[in-house]
């Protein structure tokens, strides 16, 4: 077998560029859904500063995979690892800018405590946050059970945010003063699962990865 | 697309060498369809068996069935002479006759019996037209043939293969001799007579076949592992074999 060590060493760097990406993703999840909790200032405002090395990222990610294509010519498979990192990177990014838009929420509210205690906002984040990992992990090891599975987590964080625009919905009526809170509770809901439908597309891609078809598994 | 050339458990051997093994392949009509492989996987000897160009090299036996258009190529009533009339082909190196531009071109539609002027200037000038040459020499049709650049003498080649209003163009690795800009020529040209044609190439440069081919055919050890529409086959291989050479990853 030939190997085609330029070619596999840009590949490797592509794979870790999205590892760094996804696990800095990962935690500017957790810390915007830990500032919202805590009433955190400081760290949503870290949160909102550290939204610019995604941005890096991504950049780096589509300099070195088009690198790869002009001097490589890569088809089949290894074409498609680079079109796939583009479109993850690409993910990864809008995720980000969720995870921020989650930290200004925090700011917004000012140290405000909520009218209720959080519970569903913490529970579809922690879905998600393990989505963008075994995302992730799908598409290292090219596992395409992992991506079907991701589209059953997707199920319950879009059932939980129905429950839980239900409940702002029957809080409203009862404290109607409450309803600018609220409203910003319900788009942190709304980011969260707009990141796990995010999440999803990277395994709707790695299975474009693994089969060259797409399937849809965000319907 | 229908088939117009199909071989059936064709097996090839040179002396002891098994060189085509079992090839049971269908070429469409008016399309082009592109060989690949690495060197001695037997792509340039199944071309060469479309025309019998294998019949000189002693010790060559053939067994199974090559058919043109219905008609078994290697049946004892059919005759080379006009089998290549049907079956042009170009080769690596362009080979124009030491004649004119002119005459280059003119000489098989003379063999063919074509013998008035005008016509003979029709039929050179639509043939030079179809190998996009046309522009470059329509004023040097008297100068001789050397006198144009490698690229123009292998578009020279293509045209004087057209002229004969072949139904099959064979072309044996027919631009890997030219520098990038007359292969753009040539591969443009594939493209604009594909349409007209049937057109068989050999490359090397698998970008060439994912570029110009409609289907594309790779071989190893003799045998056709995968034959696919083009833009499958350099997409979504099915054979394992398949994937890891057009990947630059095979040997």
């Amino acid at each position: 077998m030939v190997r085609r060590t330029d070619f596999d060493m840009g590949l490797n760097q592509l794979r870790e560029l999205l590892i760094k990406m996804g696990t800095r993703m990962d935690e500017a999840l957790k810390e915007a859904v830990e500032s919202l909790k805590t009433a955190d200032l400081v760290k949503a405002e870290e949160v909102i500063r550290r939204d610019g090395e995604l941005n890096v990222l991504e950049e780096e990610i589509l300099e070195l995979g088009s690198q790869l294509i002009i001097t490589q010519q890569p088809v089949a498979k290894d074409l498609r690892r680079i079109i796939v990192a583009f479109k993850i990177s690409s993910d990864l990014e809008r995720m980000g800018d969720l995870a921020r838009d989650i930290a200004k929420v925090t700011v917004r509210l000012d140290g405000q405590t909520t009218v209720k205690p959080l519970v569903d906002i913490p529970h579809m984040a922690g879905i998600a946050s393990s989505m963008i990992s075994e995302s992730l992990r799908s598409y290292m090891d090219e596992n395409t059970d992992l991506a079907y599975k991701m589209a059953k987590d997707d199920d319950e964080v879009d059932e939980l945010y129905g429950s839980m625009l239900r409940e702002l919905y029957a809080l409203l009526l009862e404290k109607p003063e409450a309803a600018p809170q609220m409203m910003l509770l319900q788009m942190v809901g709304r980011y969260i699962e707009r990141i796990a439908d995010h999440a999803t597309n990277i395994g709707e891609n790695v299975v474009f990865l693994v089969t060259g078809h797409r399937p849809d598994l965000n319907s | 697309m229908e088939p117009i050339i199909r071989t059936e458990k064709l097996d090839l051997y040179y002396e002891q060498f098994h060189a085509l093994k079992n090839v049971n392949l269908d070429i469409p009509e008016k399309a082009a369809t592109a060989f690949i492989g690495p060197s001695g996987c037997g792509k340039s000897t199944l071309l060469r068996t479309l025309n019998r160009m294998n019949d000189q090299i002693a010790g060559t036996r053939i067994e199974g069935l090559v058919s043109l258009a219905g008609d078994d190529i290697y049946d004892k009533n059919m005759e080379v002479e006009s089998l290549r009339k049907r079956v042009g082909m170009v080769f690596q190196q362009p080979n124009p006759f030491p004649k004119s531009i002119y005459e280059n071109v003119a000489y098989g539609p003379r063999l063919k019996g074509i013998s008035k002027k005008q016509e003979l200037d029709e039929i050179v000038e639509e043939s030079l037209k179809q190998a996009a040459l046309w522009d470059e020499v329509k004023d040097l049709q008297k100068h001789s043939a050397f006198g144009l650049s490698g690229g123009q003498q292998q578009r020279l080649c293509i045209a004087r293969a057209l002229a004969v209003k072949p139904d099959v163009l064979l072309m044996d690795e027919s631009t890997s001799a030219l520098d990038p800009i007359s292969t753009a020529k040539i591969e443009e040209l594939i493209r604009e007579i594909k349409h007209r044609y049937t057109i068989v190439m050999v490359t090397h440069n698998m970008h060439q076949a994912a570029r110009v081919s409609d289907k594309t055919v790779f071989f190893l050890n003799g045998e056709v592992i995968e034959a696919a529409e083009t833009k499958t086959l350099f997409s979504t291989p099915e054979d394992s074999r398949t994937e890891d050479y057009i990947s630059g990853r095979f040997g």
